[in-house]
């Protein structure tokens, strides 16, 4: 028997909801030929429900499915007709806000405040964004000789593979799908099988704005197998990642090894900030809070490691444990108070609290935290290590949850030269109230960005992506369109003299 | 005193009319009133509100108020949220929006619902998806961090024209609001009525009081006040080029405000011997000089035609010139309306009557179409010559000059005997003809094989004297925009 498509789940205060578990593929639902995977609530530990998995043939499905989309349909899409298209969804998301915080909060862990009024309500925000760039996307003509007409086109790819992470299901999505489909993709996603709950009711809402079949095809498995099926694809044009650096490094194999697609990885991040002595020591400390607590660490933008000048080290240590007991109240998703839900999986949760046991063998002091939260979901207390040197290995492996490791510093550049002694290079930031400091600091930390006394603040039009090991390609911003576009230059000689 | 008026049209529609002036969120009474004629029967559909010196006064501290008070440093997303919104009423009330403008331009129907209507709510879209797209450089420099802002300007004063009301309405605001300026629009006083009622739904679409002023009133009184008004930072004008050289002379004398202008044309439409459907260029040509009946500034008014086909045009060109009906615009056979108003209409007559004069052949039309509105018969005239007033001024009617061509150095010659250079078009099947031809054109913009094609995201604007700045597309935002640059010594 077929797992039907929709099926009717339980939330912790009683209420149902009813959610599609199979593929997405040429604007229907249909049953995949992967294994059916048990998908977990991290809050309770227990299974919501299990989805359909594509496994080679489905892969193949979408992969098809959007290809025949592009040549016969999509690429012959007026751009202000798509930038329409790409609005309805908004206001789609927008009428079912609710609804889809619920799934991200259910299958995530996340506070359903924050993923109302952070997660849903910022890809809306980005879908409205790119919608506006989809008639502005601009080759040029250049002069070279008087007889050549010369100019460039900024062209789609045609199919896009995205492999998306659990960490922000549904923006996640948001930051593919967007700058993709405002430049003239069709695309092919897969979502992590941890959350793939989001994903497919936002499949629904493609649908019922009016998108032609194929444009958007949502499909989830296991990276190991559908990932790898969508990475080595021969149709597909460019793949798009989120997620570790190990499976970064394999995809970018799978390209190598098929038909050289393009490639945009978003990987792991260690980042720092750096508290300098002359900071507004409350608000950096209530800024790097969140820079390491929000969405309970599980950010690859996280600020992780604090670094702090040593004549200001203790006041700020007790300012940021002041704020992080304000500002953390632990609970369930659903609690209108909550602000940290548990960690993703019992996987994470286990590697987490191991990082912790490393940290105290290494030497590092436990200054607050430092345990599982309840004794049902995976919660972990907020944690803070002192006494940290960056060659711990807390202080350079990425830990993804709500554990920062602190350590002092005497001058700005070795400072500097702490932030930088990194494989990774995603973020950072620096808490300074000294102009020439804060131009110094952001100028010499090699980060994709640098936050200015304050942290983890995006907007939907400045690009984010990292340097070095946390990956290459920008998201958000006009630079985004580069991803999803190839560029062509066109040559008309004129003159029938040779 | 009541300042919305009840009106039924011909084809039965009825209408609520506002007729007072759009301040600050209000309507208003002015200093005067003006009489607005239809220009179908000639009879007058009501009056409005006119501005004088105490009015534009108001409108523009209202602008003022709007901009210092939060618009300039306003959320970019609200200002794309309110834009898109506003373009959505649009659409709810185009029949609305298109009977009105109908009425006060006498454009056939079909043309304001499937084109000017829409084309206002297109504009809005596209400039709603500017406002948070808005970029300056860093710019490498030694021991500095060097960038620009791009600021706006302040309040920004438009003169609009009557031939296109709603869709000349949202060329000015639509780029002015997506980089928070605010406006004042003086809407021509022979078509007020579609931007009055286009002030019900700014209201409705919850802009801030002050952002969007709507006023009618007289050129050479509201117009000219507002181009010389001390605290409007900008003056964005579309109409004759006499009418231009006093916007910018008025700038001159007062605050040196920024100016642009969107002026007249005598366009040149080359149809080469090579076209290969000597159809579609008849039907392109026709477009170009008879659409709105020929009252666009773009209008392919001269029509140079390579003499191998020259016979053979001008008799497919005669046809299909004559065929389609002049007259009721509710009509949906109707392709052709009236000259908006009496004078134009004696001015578009006394040119035919030079032509004549002159010496050329008048081939079709030349008359008065039926004995009530302003009804002008699609006019050819031909055996031409360069310097008659009919090949040199701008008629602004269904009237077109055509001529013959041996060769593509004479037809450029010929095609710069003008002062204008708004456009131009190309009429060929040859690759190399369409590049070298559309290169050497000194026009704003060439069609190749098509004409009066115009888009939101394409610019639009004049060569010579047919004007300065660009309307539509990014760099429209460019007349929007003042440059900041920012140099922060970190000595390094």
């Amino acid at each position: 028997m077929v797992q039907p498509d929709l099926q009717t789940v339980r939330l912790s205060n009683g209420k149902e909801i009813t959610v599609h578990t199979q593929l997405f593929i040429n604007n229907e639902f249909v049953p995949g030929h992967g294994p059916l995977i048990e998908t977990i609530n991290p809050a309770t530990e227990e299974v919501i429900c299990s989805v359909h998995s594509a496994d080679k043939q489905d892969v193949d499905a979408a992969v098809n499915a959007a290809a025949t989309c592009f040549k016969d349909t999509w690429r012959k899409v007026a751009p202000a007709e798509k930038a329409r298209l790409i609005h309805k969804l908004a206001d789609l998301m927008e009428r079912d806000r609710d609804e889809l915080a619920t799934l991200d909060a259910l299958d995530n862990g996340k506070a359903f405040t924050v993923a109302r009024d952070v997660d849903i309500t910022d890809s809306i925000a980005c879908y409205r964004y790119f919608a506006g760039w989809a008639d502005k996307i601009h080759g040029k003509t250049i002069d070279t000789t008087f007889d050549k007409l010369c100019y460039t086109r900024h062209e789609a790819l045609g199919v896009v593979g995205a492999v998306i992470p659990w960490n922000y299901p549904t923006m996640m999505a948001a930051w593919k799908f967007a700058p993709a489909l405002a430049a003239g993709n069709c695309i092919v996603m897969k979502t992590s099988e941890i959350t793939p709950l989001p994903a497919y009711k936002f499949a629904a809402l493609v649908k019922e704005a009016g998108f032609p079949a194929g444009v958007v095809n949502i499909i989830t498995g296991y990276g190991h197998t559908t990932g790898s099926f969508l990475g080595s694809h021969p149709l597909v044009s460019k793949m798009a990642f989120t997620g570790s650096t190990a499976t970064g490094r394999k995809i970018m194999e799978s390209s190598s090894s098929s038909n050289l697609k393009k490639l945009q990885l978003e990987l792991g991040g260690k980042s720092a900030q750096i508290v300098c002595a002359d900071a507004d020591l409350d608000k950096a400390a209530e800024w790097s809070c969140g820079g390491i607590f929000n969405n309970h660490g599980q950010s690859c933008n996280a600020g992780s490691r604090i670094l702090v000048h040593e004549s200001v080290h203790d006041q700020f240590l007790e300012l940021f444990i002041k704020h992080t007991k304000a500002m953390i109240k632990i609970g369930d998703p659903f609690d209108e108070d909550t602000f940290q839900g548990p960690q993703i999986s019992k996987g994470q949760f286990e590697k987490i609290l191991n990082y912790i046991e490393i940290g105290k063998k290494e030497g590092a002091i436990v200054s607050y935290g430092g345990k599982r939260w309840g004794n049902k979901g995976y919660y972990i207390e907020p944690t803070v290590f002192t006494n940290c040197h960056n060659q711990m290995r807390v202080m350079r492996e990425e830990i993804f949850g709500p554990v920062v490791v602190i350590a002092k510093f005497k001058t700005i550049e070795e400072a500097i030269d702490i932030a930088n002694d990194s494989d990774y290079g995603l973020a950072g930031g620096v808490y300074t109230t000294d102009l020439d400091t804060a131009i110094t600091v952001t100028n010499e930390v090699k980060t994709g960005t640098m936050w200015v006394n304050c942290f983890d603040v995006f907007d939907q039009s400045t690009p984010f992506g990292g340097y070095k090991q946390s990956g290459f390609g920008k998201e958000l911003g006009k630079y985004a369109l580069q991803e999803y576009t190839q560029v062509k230059v066109v040559k008309i000689l004129r003159s029938s003299k040779i | 005193m009541s300042l919305t008026t009840e009106f039924t049209t011909a084809d039965g529609y009825k209408l609520t009319l506002n007729t007072g002036l759009f301040i600050n969120n209000e309507f208003v009474e002015g200093s005067s009133t003006i009489e607005t004629i239809n220009p179908s029967t000639g009879q007058v559909i009501t009056a409005v509100q006119a501005a004088e010196a105490k009015e534009v006064d108001a409108a523009v501290e209202a602008a003022h108020k709007a901009y210092y008070g939060g618009w300039k440093n306003s959320c970019p997303r609200e200002r794309a949220r309110l834009m898109h919104k506003l373009a959505d009423l649009v659409e709810r009330d185009i029949d609305e929006l298109a009977h009105i403008e109908t009425l006060d331009n006498g454009k056939p129907l079909k043309d304001a619902l499937s084109f000017d209507v829409p084309g206002l709510a297109g504009q809005l879209r596209y400039f709603a998806g500017c406002t948070d797209k808005v970029h300056g450089k860093v710019i490498e420099t030694q021991g500095k961090l060097s960038y620009t802002i791009h600021e706006p300007i302040g309040v920004c004063g438009g003169i609009i024209p009557w031939n296109f009301p709603l869709a000349m309405l949202s060329w000015k605001i639509a780029p002015a609001l997506a980089m928070s300026n605010t406006v004042v629009i003086k809407t021509s006083e022979l078509t007020p009525l579609s931007a009055l009622k286009l002030g019900s739904l700014i209201v409705e679409a919850g802009f801030p009081p002050g952002v969007i002023n709507i006023i009618t009133g007289y050129g050479h009184v509201a117009g000219d006040l507002l181009a010389r008004h001390m605290k409007v930072s900008k003056i964005a004008f579309t109409g004759s080029t006499a009418v231009g050289r006093l916007i910018m002379k008025a700038a001159a004398e007062t605050n040196l405000k920024k100016v642009t202008l969107e002026l007249g044309g005598k366009s040149p439409n080359i149809v080469f011997d090579d076209v290969e459907n000597l159809d579609e260029a008849v039907f392109w040509s026709r477009l170009g000089i008879y659409m709105n009946a020929g009252q666009v500034c773009c209008a392919g008014s001269r029509i140079f035609v390579q003499e191998g086909i020259y016979d053979q045009f001008i008799e497919k060109f005669k046809a299909l010139a004559a065929s389609g009906t002049v007259g009721n615009p509710y009509d949906a056979n109707t392709i052709q309306g009236p000259q908006i108003s009496e004078r134009q209409f004696e001015r578009v007559m006394g040119y035919i009557e030079s032509g004549k004069e002159e010496g050329a052949t008048c081939l079709l039309g030349g008359n008065r179409v039926g004995d009530s509105g302003y009804f002008i018969e699609p006019t050819i005239f031909t055996d031409v010559t360069t310097k008659m007033k009919i090949m040199q001024e701008e008629i602004f009617g269904p009237v077109v000059a055509i001529t013959k061509f041996k060769d593509v150095d004479e037809v450029i010659a010929m095609a710069h005997d003008t002062d204008y250079g708004l456009a131009a078009a190309v009429f060929t099947s040859s690759l190399k003809r369409a590049i070298t031809v559309s290169n050497r054109l000194e026009a704003g913009t060439v069609w190749v094989n098509c004409y009066n094609q115009i888009s939101e995201n394409v610019p639009f604007g004049g060569y010579k004297q047919s004007g300065n700045g660009r309307e539509n597309s990014v760099y429209a935002l460019d007349n929007y925009t003042q440059i900041k640059a920012v140099k922060i010594n970190i000595g390094l």
